[in-house]
């Protein structure tokens, strides 16, 4: 197969997206970082520089993984999910702890974060069992063993300690309901929460009574002519009420201080507004200084360099978890509502891009692609703009990091390699 | 459809994404949000605190200046420390923690490096100043004592800690507030407001002028003089009577309830507690725990009332008809709780009202308490009844008086005796030890001082206040022009004060009238407790004693405690008689009175619990 012919394939309008991004991120890491007697952008000793040797170096894998033959991905899968999960275990003897962190190698001329990696390894491993012609995604057993290739990388990562990147992994089961995992699965996992956010807001009285009613709406608008399972019905009522009386003693027992003040303060649970506004400002200290230097911005921005709080290091970890905070303050709501719809605009596009892959393998991998990315893009713009709680895990393209972004640019792009091949399967 | 869910979920969330953006950045944006933007400097004007008066107009507290050096950390230039610390008067170490410390809490924003340099200091420094980048001489204005009195009553102000930074946004680091006493109380007023003046900078930390051409700056308010209800005079002398002695006194004007004199002791200069010797002389105070001087024991001890409590209790029988002033009880020189005798020193024979208060009968009183219980079907009910008409005298709870720290005392109800004794397993015979004020009852000197002014005025009070004037206005909030009235009606207290009168007469107090002066008090001698290796130990009794003056037309009514001083007219009604002549006639006619109180001592009483060695108690020879 010819170079030529990928270049005519790849998705360009996937490609220009991604340098967009990449571009507006670094533009703010400088200024995030900005330090007057290190102007040059070519300084390395500065984080800017850093990152744009990482950059750069990003840019240089992509045409080794064009160059690859597509279905090298399919076969060698499972020695790439091995591989990483070989990396991840030798942290725990080799390891570099960063901030309480042993999640990273000391390579020298950079710290190296085996996690970033094993996204896009897990990923194809994932797609690739799920395609094998072996597999019945209705069956139980292999449900598990999917599920077991989700859960072994992120079992291994929370301890380094690392819940945040962890969590990423369990957003690959979208992946398997892409595939026909029973979509109830997610019904009640999602009914689940809401019940557990419900009664910590409103209590079990009314988790109860708002249940209650819904059942009976339920019944007033169905056609006459529809048989209702009563029985089922009664048993996710009983099981709804007893999650919801078990929510307060895993609140006040299970939970620690710290998580708690996190729900307290996300879900408004504190009703004086003297001591919530005590928790903002201390709990939720990164939150609050992110929303304000966001708001701060208004609508165009204080301009390039202009952010005033950024300059003070108001915000902590404003080059990497909140530098949407930059974009925030130096561009206002125009850079804002520019970022957040080009992540729109670029997950709406790899979608389109899984649903017309031919090749199972593709598809499943492309859905991987979207759940990584979305889940990451979810969470941190999230959590900055103080609509989730502080889970801590990078901005694709955005943050500052080696490792991550290498490993978006590994993930994205052996999608792209994928998808060039579609008009070529053969196997 | 799979592929729309997916879809939906994406555009769903850029959706919430752009709409919380909005709130953040176009609705809840403001243009002026400048006062925590970094990119403002903020300079402020400081005001000359309010300065504080006594009743009669005598100025007590002034101000002074002082300068405290503050630094920039990141303005700081490579400079010769050596000179530069002996200019500061501190070692190179200090000099080193504080510039670090300082860093850490912001290298942007001023910190103190050395507070509260005196005029002299700063004479020297002032001129060498700009040698030194990054540091500069803030000017501070210090409180100025003209009294050595009166330190718990006028608190005093020290700079903000971290805690008044995060709980109060006005305060910024270096600036003062008052952290006790009068000073914490009427901070807001004494104070004023510091004018602002906010100057743009550049992103090169470079200022550029005026923020909106001063648009937004403001002047300083100067803070409000205030007068309080205290009277220098007997201030000043009452804490000289207090010599060597523990305890506290409360002096109330009944008609206004002004604080007079709210003296505890042993007490300190207020002076000790500006400038730079403050804190090594605030914790010279702080850690003497075993005489306590930074305790206001005025407003925070709280002993059993004792004898004059017995006042209250014949209030309560009259009011409820249990009993008339002629009604009488035997004292057989004690009275008996089932076949135990418990003693009495009033003499024994007939008592009644009149000779039960002056003689300070336990039997008598105890005869009226068991009368008033026995008129009740339950000891709930009368418990109840009791309950009510004690915690009208202002006794049980917070008093309510402008000061930030103050005790609740006791008024035991019968949920407290069903705690202790189990739900309904008491009688009156538990609780008979009320009836001499000797029992689970207790009291701060306040809330006896005040008590003795509702006596005073036949019926009600006012609560009691040290503010008298803000700025030159007349105080008129509610809470301190509002009367209080009792439940006892004003016909009852006759009887009772003619008693009281008599404790002077003829009673237990004969010794100390002052010629020409009418005066109706109560002795009180408090038997109290501790513990000595765990063993529970008597030691001398407490001195109490209250007090008002004159009786038909009552101008001071006070209680005196003085801890360990024995029988209630030795210490406190001496001190009490003292205190009360020197405010109605401005002068002392009984010296030899007045000489033994200033030069007695009670350290050796006070010395013996921590002998380690066996010791009498209640000593008679003086």
């Amino acid at each position: 197969m010819s170079g030529s012919s990928v270049l005519r394939r790849v998705d360009w309008l996937t490609v220009f997206l991604f340098l967009t991004l990449i571009a507006i991120g670094w533009v703010n890491i400088y200024s995030s970082t900005f330090n007057e007697e290190h102007s040059s952008i070519f300084d390395v000793t500065q984080r800017y520089g850093k990152q744009l040797v990482f950059i750069l170096l990003s840019f240089g894998l992509i045409p080794l993984i064009m160059a690859l033959e597509a279905n090298f991905y399919e076969r060698f899968s499972s020695v790439f999910y091995v591989g990483a999960l070989a990396l991840l275990l030798g942290l725990f003897l080799f390891g570099k702890n960063i901030a309480g962190a042993t999640s990273w190698y000391d390579l020298g001329f950079f710290n190296f974060q085996p996690s970033e990696l094993a996204k896009a390894t897990t990923a194809l491993a994932l797609a690739k069992y799920l395609s094998d012609i072996q597999t019945d995604i209705k069956r139980r057993k292999d449900q598990l063993y999917a599920l077991l290739i989700i859960l072994i990388p992120a079992l291994l990562i929370i301890p380094q300690p690392d819940p945040g990147s962890a969590l990423v992994f369990f957003s690959l089961v979208f992946v398997l309901f892409r595939e026909g995992l029973p979509l109830w699965y997610l019904g009640l996992a999602v009914a689940a929460i809401l019940v557990f956010i419900c009664t910590l807001m409103f209590g079990t009285v009314w988790v109860g009574i708002g249940l209650a009613l819904m059942i009976i709406l339920f019944f007033m608008v169905k056609k006459p002519t529809y048989k209702m399972p009563v029985l089922p019905l009664v048993a996710i009522y009983a099981g709804a009420i007893i999650l919801s009386l078990s929510v307060n003693f895993v609140f006040e027992n299970v939970f620690e201080q710290r998580h708690r003040d996190r729900f307290s303060l996300w879900l408004r649970l504190e009703k004086d507004p003297e001591k919530l506004e005590q928790i903002r400002k201390t709990i939720g200290y990164n939150t609050y200084q992110s929303e304000k230097a966001i708001e701060s911005g208004g609508f165009f921005g204080k301009g390039f360099l202009e952010g005033t709080r950024t300059k003070g290091d108001f915000v902590p970890e404003q080059d990497t978890d909140y530098i949407f905070t930059t974009v925030g303050e130096e561009w206002g709501f125009v850079g804002t509502a520019t970022v957040v719809i080009l992540f729109t605009i670029l997950l709406l596009r790899l979608v389109h891009l899984s649903e017309r892959q031919k090749n199972p393998f593709s598809r499943m991998y492309g859905y991987g692609v979207i759940s990584i990315l979305l889940i990451h893009y979810f969470i941190n713009i999230g959590m900055v703009i103080g609509v989730l709680p502080t889970i801590g895990i990078p901005l694709p393209f955005f943050s500052y990091g080696g490792s991550g972004l290498i490993g978006f640019t590994i993930l994205l792009f052996i999608f792209l390699r994928l998808d060039a091949n579609r008009l070529k399967e053969w196997s | 459809m799979k592929k729309l869910v997916l879809s939906s979920l994406i555009i769903l969330i850029g959706l919430t994404f752009i709409g919380r953006l909005s709130y953040l950045q176009l609705f809840r944006f403001s243009p002026d949000q400048i006062f925590d933007d970094p990119a403002i400097k903020v300079v402020y004007d400081y005001p000359e605190r309010g300065y504080i008066y006594d009743r009669d107009g005598e100025l007590l507290v002034a101000n002074q200046p002082a300068y405290d050096v503050m630094v920039i950390p990141r303005e700081v230039e490579p400079l010769d420390t050596l000179e530069f610390c002996s200019l500061l008067g501190i070692d190179r170490e200090r000099f080193v923690s504080q510039l670090k410390k300082a860093r850490v809490y912001s290298p942007r924003l001023p910190s103190v490096m050395v507070p509260q340099l005196s005029k002299e200091d700063y004479a020297g420094l002032q001129e060498k100043m700009r040698k030194y980048k990054g540091f500069y001489i803030e000017k501070r204005s210090l409180r100025d004592y003209k009294t050595n009195a009166a330190a718990n009553v006028l608190g005093y102000i020290s700079e903000v800690n971290e805690w008044d930074l995060k709980n109060n946004p006005y305060y910024e680091q270096g600036e003062l507030t008052g952290r006790t006493g009068i000073e914490k109380q009427y901070e807001e007023v004494l104070r004023g407001r510091k004018g602002v003046k906010m100057i743009q900078k550049d992103r090169f930390n470079r200022e550029i002028g005026p923020y909106k051409d001063g648009a937004l700056d403001t002047m300083p308010q100067p803070g409000t003089e205030i007068r309080i209800t205290l009277d220098k005079t007997l201030q000043e002398y009452g804490e000289r009577l207090m010599n060597g002695k523990r305890g506290g006194i409360v002096a109330i004007e009944p008609e206004t309830g002004e604080i007079l004199a709210l003296i505890s002791g042993p007490t300190y200069d207020p002076a000790l507690l500006v400038g730079r010797e403050r804190s090594r002389n605030y914790s010279t105070l702080h850690y003497d725990t075993i005489s306590k001087p930074t305790w206001d024991r005025a407003i925070l001890a709280q002993p059993s009332p004792g004898s004059p409590f017995k006042t209250l209790n014949a209030l309560v029988a009259l009011q409820e008809g249990v009993i008339t002033p002629e009604t009488s009880f035997r004292c057989y020189h004690g009275f008996y709780v089932g076949n135990k005798l418990r003693g009495c020193h009033c003499g024994g024979g007939l008592r009644t009202m009149n000779s039960g208060i002056y003689k300070s009968c336990n039997a008598y009183f105890a005869g009226t308490f068991r009368k008033f219980y026995d008129s009740y079907e339950t000891t709930d009910a009368a418990m109840d009844v009791w309950e009510k008409h004690m915690k009208s005298f202002g006794l049980g709870d917070f008093l309510g008086y402008d000061l930030p720290t103050g005790a609740k005392g006791r008024v035991p109800d019968k949920e407290y005796y069903d705690r202790v004794y189990g739900d309904g397993r008491w009688s009156s015979t538990y609780i008979i030890s009320n009836a001499i004020g000797q029992g689970e009852v207790a009291a701060t000197p306040i809330q006896l001082a005040n008590m003795t002014a509702a006596i005073a005025n036949r019926g009600w009070f006012y609560t009691p206040h040290l503010i008298k004037q803000i700025g030159g206005d007349d105080i008129s909030d509610p809470k301190f022009t509002q009367k209080h009235y009792t439940t006892i009606d004003p016909q009852h207290f006759d009887p009772v004060i003619r008693g009281m009168a008599d404790v002077y007469e003829k009673g237990t107090a004969k010794w100390l009238s002052i010629p020409g002066v009418k005066i109706a008090g109560k002795t009180g001698t408090v038997e109290n407790y501790t513990k000595i290796d765990g063993v529970r130990t008597q030691l001398t009794d407490h001195s109490l004693f209250v007090a008002f003056a004159p009786v038909d037309n009552p101008k001071i009514a006070l209680a005196v405690y003085i801890e360990h001083g024995y029988y209630g007219a030795r210490y406190a009604g001496h001190i009490a008689s003292l205190l009360i002549e020197k405010y109605l006639k401005g002068e002392i006619t009984r010296t030899d009175l007045e000489k033994r109180m200033l030069e007695k001592t009670l350290e050796k009483e006070y010395a013996k619990p921590y002998s380690g060695e066996e010791f009498e108690i209640n000593e008679y020879v003086w």
